[in-house]
């Protein structure tokens, strides 16, 4: 099963690369965007076909190593077959 | 030493040159040295940074070792990559993120000690040190579920974004020191200066009083 891990900067916490990238979109012209955030995407191919079971895997390796809790917040998606 | 470890024998032969005898240690050792006074952990891209800086570190064999060392109250030292090392395993609080300017920084610069735990011999609290840094990822960010002993804190200038110039912390028992700043690149007049071995010695000095402590011969 694929599960797409999305590790993003917590609120609060210092995104320079989002900042930076934010103040160039603004030079395109892009007024309209208030903030970015940038962050990792993490994409795993976990070897069981129950959604909960890959959801609780990934939570466990999000806490453990892909993520740093103290900084980063995480979010997973399970994503479907193609 | 890590895969990528790069100031390891900076770190070796500062400690030398200051009188300590000092044994290298692979990653993948199970075990540290009988005998132990002390634990210093290198800078440099252990693992090429993947993933976040110092993540991967943790997961090393010998690390388990280090992490027992330091929870008996064993004097660590980390440095620059060290020092992210021993926040991903906890052992200090807090995290280091990407520099404010998204620039490596690479220069001298001016810090204060302010609580530096065990390492305060020749060490006090408003004491500056010109100490050279090079990271692109220095900025301490405290966990506010574990506010930091502030053992350095950036005189002057922030070169990196930390939040409330932090430069360096120690653990909540005061035996594990983390810090940007390079003192192992400051002990020689003709390179860089000497006011990193001030750090070095209150360190050693910590080893030394934990080796009488355990009863082995000074």
């Amino acid at each position: 099963m694929r599960v797409r891990v999305l590790v993003t900067p917590k609120q609060g916490v210092l995104d320079p690369s989002g900042r930076a990238t934010q103040r160039a979109l603004r030079e395109l012209g892009y007024d309209a965007v208030s903030d970015v955030r940038t962050g990792q995407v993490i994409q795993l191919e976990i070897a069981t076909s129950d959604a909960d079971e890959a959801r609780r895997l990934a939570g466990e390796m999000c806490e453990k190593l892909l993520a740093n809790p103290v900084i980063e917040s995480y979010e997973i998606e399970l994503a479907s077959d193609d | 030493m890590f895969p990528g470890s790069n100031d390891d024998r900076d770190l070796a032969h500062a400690f030398t040159l200051l009188g300590a005898c000092v044994e290298m240690v692979w990653h993948k050792d199970a075990r540290l040295p009988e005998g132990l006074c002390g634990l210093g952990v290198p800078g440099g891209f252990s693992y090429g940074d993947y993933l976040r800086a110092g993540a991967m570190a943790r997961f090393s064999p010998v690390m388990a070792a280090a992490e027992g060392f330091a929870r008996s109250g064993g004097p660590v030292i980390g440095i620059c990559n060290g020092f992210q090392v021993l926040c991903e395993m906890h052992l200090l609080p807090g995290a280091l993120v990407r520099n404010r300017d998204l620039r490596f920084v690479c220069k001298d610069v001016d810090v204060e000690a302010a609580d530096t735990g065990l390492f305060a011999d020749g060490l006090e609290p408003g004491r500056k040190l010109r100490l050279p840094i090079k990271h692109g990822e220095g900025a301490y960010v405290p966990d506010p579920a574990r506010p930091p002993r502030v053992a350095f804190r950036y005189a002057g200038e922030n070169p990196n974004g930390s939040v409330d110039g932090i430069a360096g912390v120690v653990n909540e028992a005061g035996n594990v020191m983390g810090l940007m700043p390079h003192p192992e690149h400051a002990v020689d007049a003709a390179l860089g200066g000497t006011e990193g071995a001030v750090v070095l010695r209150t360190f050693l000095a910590a080893c030394q009083r934990f080796r009488s402590g355990h009863g082995q011969d000074a």
